[in-house]
């Protein structure tokens, strides 16, 4: 079976639009990002420090009435969220709330107990995280995406030339600010999990920059005749269906994480959905124009000395 | 037959055996008698957040540890000065770094400086100052000692908690040092981690204080080798906590450190539990020289600054066992003979992180991440199959088989296995076949240019090669970084994908090449199903 044909897309030509898009998505996930380091945004408590906690109600408990039982006991900053299957409640209190690591979560197991006694819940989960931890782990997470960004522009500047190492790096980046953006517009929660599908996809989303870039090679080697534009576009559409299978079965794989895979992963898939999406979109449309440009530009200046 | 189709076949086969024979611990809820000696007996380990457990973050408040190491100096430099009939105004502690001595006459200080050089060698003195018309001298402790204290202190700790934790009773609990001043504590399927965590963070310093009868709690001001420390009790009825204040010395008779055993009594006539505590020789003399001393005053018992009980001293007690009684359940009790029986802290230990997962939320995840991975196999195992027919059907056995081969490596490495390392085995599922969709495709290329099935086949997998080994390095490069950085589940994640996308790399490369050989080979093939 094969999905296309022989395709022909003037990939490269429409650079101008797909510039602009992926300039808007950028600026986006950079203001994300700026937000959630200046604590604006949905921070997840490993990064900010707080307690955080699943419970599991006997019967529904609404969220306004969750909220008033927790301010009657002092917790006033608080953030709530329900998850709709099986009665279940989140519930996030930001470090400066409670006292001390262990005092939260008492402190909401209390005013639960007494504000809802015909309503009996379990802890399903509890994650108090010191402010100390928080800063250790916002360092080392820095740190761990430099080097991935760092080592992956080194293999490919080594494997390839700096300007496709430059056009790869591009994307890249490009797919993990997308992530950003998403979730920042999405209002979702930043934490470790949500870096390392970050982190994931950006080595993940080089497969499909790598495929097309081989091409792209194989046909600078043979010496095709036609500008840079020509065999691009060529080479993108020769692989274009190899492109699409590979993306589309990480797809499916994450979908059914995503479908099935339960709540503590869900928001972490939803980052993988969406990291897939944005890379096979990258690979095409931004990695390789990219690399035209800074050929053309070598180009027009090797043609300035002749 | 082409060479190398026996050896790769070998290996494969090899692989796959090695592959179960780890993967049997795992599997096999209990092992034969015979299954012994060399045979493995590392199983995949589930994580705490497929188990339920709590995992923990101490921090070690090391310099906590160094003040009471100048704290001992400082009493001890006081007994020797005494003993030696050398007057002083005040010796203490000053700051974290430093015991001050003071004085009344610079011929005592000369002899105390002669005294402390002997004492404290490796101590540095600061030359003699005056303070106030009195002639002081500090005694600092040096860098490298103080260096040495905090990282003995962290060491002790880890001995202590590890020793409470036996105690306490919880199977495979890690117990481990990070970094300068963290302890991590992983206590898998704890079934009451409020109880446990109680039980590790408490420091259990126990002292001996006289209470001072010459001065009342509500005195304005307390002398100063006096403290007001105070006993909590609670009413059993309303639950209301009541306060009682103690004037006590300062300086403890007896410590904790001297303590052999404690164990759990319940008093006959109240029904009451109390914790029954032995000393040693040392404390058994010291004991019975301060009861002797003492008949008729009080003396309060104190834990980490709370009063336990002040009783009076109503003779003297030789024999070396004492009781510790309070508003104690039997829990309680029994806690507390067990961080007496350990010993004491160093150090306080703060707790900077607590996850703590139930083990019904555990479950739950392990159900629905096979869940998501059975359906994420099927979605794969139907797509390939319709859009590359019969050789889909050879990916998905490479497929099939790398799934195998990971967790035959996760076994064989005892790694253990998180949430998000299923993810990862899912995701993996769907990296796995990606190299074949490269090969066929391009074999696909190759076969329109009108080459036979053989050549088209070698092209395929010749050409694609570089693009799949660099495609999978990248992604190593990102896991690899995951696993020096992450902790918990996100370690977890890392292990699985850099073992899979290793793993995936000799499967698409060698696993499906030679079943194609072993067809192609036959001579009976004119057309490639893909």
């Amino acid at each position: 079976m094969e999905l296309l044909g022989k395709t022909n897309i003037d990939f490269i030509g429409k650079r101008n639009i797909s510039f602009v898009v992926s300039s808007i998505i950028a600026m986006l996930g950079i203001v994300g990002i700026i937000q959630i380091s200046r604590g604006a945004a949905n921070m997840g408590i490993d990064f900010s420090g707080g307690t955080s906690m699943q419970l599991k109600f006997a019967k529904p408990i609404a969220l306004a009435d969750a909220r008033t039982a927790l301010h009657k006991h002092g917790i006033a900053r608080v953030d709530l969220q329900e998850i709709k299957e099986g009665n279940k409640l989140l519930v996030k209190i930001d470090k400066n709330a409670g006292a001390t690591v262990g005092k939260s979560a008492d402190a909401v197991k209390t005013s639960f107990t007494s504000e809802f006694a015909g309503n009996p819940f379990v802890v399903e989960s509890t994650t108090e995280i010191g402010p100390s931890i928080g800063d250790k782990l916002r360092k080392d997470t820095l740190v761990a995406v430099v080097i991935s960004l760092l080592g992956i522009i080194l293999y490919i500047a080594w494997r390839f030339d700096l300007k496709f190492g430059i056009g790869a790096i591009v994307a890249t980046i490009h797919d993990c600010l997308a992530m950003f953006a998403v979730f920042y517009l999405f209002n979702k929660e930043v934490n470790l999990l949500f870096i390392t599908a970050v982190l994931t996809i950006a080595g993940y989303s080089l497969t499909d920059t790598v495929v097309v870039f081989d091409r792209i090679r194989e046909n600078l080697h043979k010496n095709l005749k036609g500008a840079m534009q020509t065999i691009f576009n060529k080479s993108i559409n020769e692989v274009l269906s190899r492109t699409i299978v590979t993306s589309f079965t990480v797809f499916l794989a994450a979908a059914s994480l995503f479908l099935f895979g339960g709540e503590v992963i869900h928001d972490f898939s939803f980052a993988l959905l969406i990291g897939v999406l944005v890379g096979t979109y990258s690979s095409v449309f931004v990695a390789s124009p990219i690399v035209v440009l800074l050929e053309n530009r070598a180009l027009a200046k090797h043609g300035d000395k002749a | 037959m082409p060479k190398g189709i026996g050896w790769r076949i070998g290996l494969i086969g090899i692989f796959i055996l090695l592959s179960f024979l780890y993967l049997t611990p795992t599997l096999v809820s209990k092992l034969p008698s015979w299954w012994s000696g060399l045979l493995p007996k590392d199983k995949i380990h589930l994580g705490l957040d497929l188990q339920g457990g709590t995992y923990l973050v101490l921090e070690v408040d090391t310099q906590k540890a160094v003040e009471g190491t100048l704290d001992i100096v400082a009493t001890d430099l006081e007994d020797t000065l005494t003993s030696k009939n050398l007057h002083f105004k005040r010796i203490g502690r000053t700051g974290s770094d430093r015991v001050t001595l003071v004085l009344y006459e610079k011929g005592t200080a000369d002899t105390a400086q002669k005294l402390l050089k002997d004492k404290y060698p490796t101590y540095e003195q600061s030359p003699l100052h005056d303070e106030g018309g009195f002639v002081a001298l500090d005694l600092l402790m040096n860098e490298k000692d103080v260096q040495d204290r905090k990282d003995k202190a962290v060491q002790q700790a880890l001995e202590t908690i590890r020793n409470r934790i036996d105690q306490f009773g919880v199977s495979e609990p890690v117990i481990q040092r990070e970094g300068i001043d963290h302890i991590v504590v992983q206590l898998p399927g704890i079934k009451d981690p409020q109880r446990a965590i109680e039980l590790i963070g408490r420091t259990a310093r126990l002292e001996f204080k006289m209470v001072r009868e010459d001065t009342q709690p509500s005195a304005a001001t307390i002398p100063d080798d006096a403290e007001i420390l105070k006993e909590k009790s609670v009413d059993p009825a309303t639950g209301a906590v009541s306060e009682m204040p103690f004037v006590v010395q300062k300086k403890s008779l007896i410590t904790g450190d001297l303590l052999t055993d404690a164990q759990v009594r319940i008093d006959s006539q109240f029904n009451q539990p109390y914790v029954a505590i032995e000393f040693n020789s040392l404390g058994a003399k010291l004991f019975d020289q301060v009861t002797a001393a003492n008949v008729g005053k009080r003396f309060a018992i104190v834990l980490d600054n709370n009063v336990y009980s002040a009783p009076v001293i109503r003779e003297r007690i030789s024999g070396g066992s004492a009781q510790i009684s309070g508003n104690f359940t039997e829990k309680t009790a029994s806690d507390l003979a067990i961080v007496l029986r350990a010993g004491a802290l160093p150090a306080p230990v703060k707790i900077i992180q607590n996850v703590t997962v139930g083990p019904s939320l555990g479950q739950d995840s392990i159900n629905k991440g096979l869940m998501a991975g059975l359906i994420g196999v099927l979605l794969v195992v139907a797509f390939m199959t319709i859009y590359y027919k019969l050789s889909g059907i050879v990916a998905n056995m490479g497929m099939v088989l790398n799934v195998i081969y990971l967790m035959g490596a996760l076994a064989a490495l005892g790694a253990t296995l998180t949430l998000p390392g299923i993810a990862a085995i899912v995701l993996l599922i769907g990296m796995s076949v990606d190299s074949n969709v490269l090969i066929f495709e391009r074999i696909r290329e190759e076969l329109k240019l009108g080459k036979s099935p053989k050549a088209a086949l070698d092209a395929g997998y010749d050409k694609a090669f570089l693009t799949i080994v660099d495609s999978h390095i990248t992604t190593l490069i990102t896991a690899a970084v995951l696993f020096q950085f992450g902790t918990g589940p996100v370690k977890g994640f890392a292990v699985s994908l850099s073992l899979g996308v290793i793993i995936n790399l000799f499967t698409s490369l060698i696993g499906t090449k030679v079943t194609f050989d072993l067809f192609l080979n036959k001579g009976t093939v004119k057309k490639l199903s893909i």
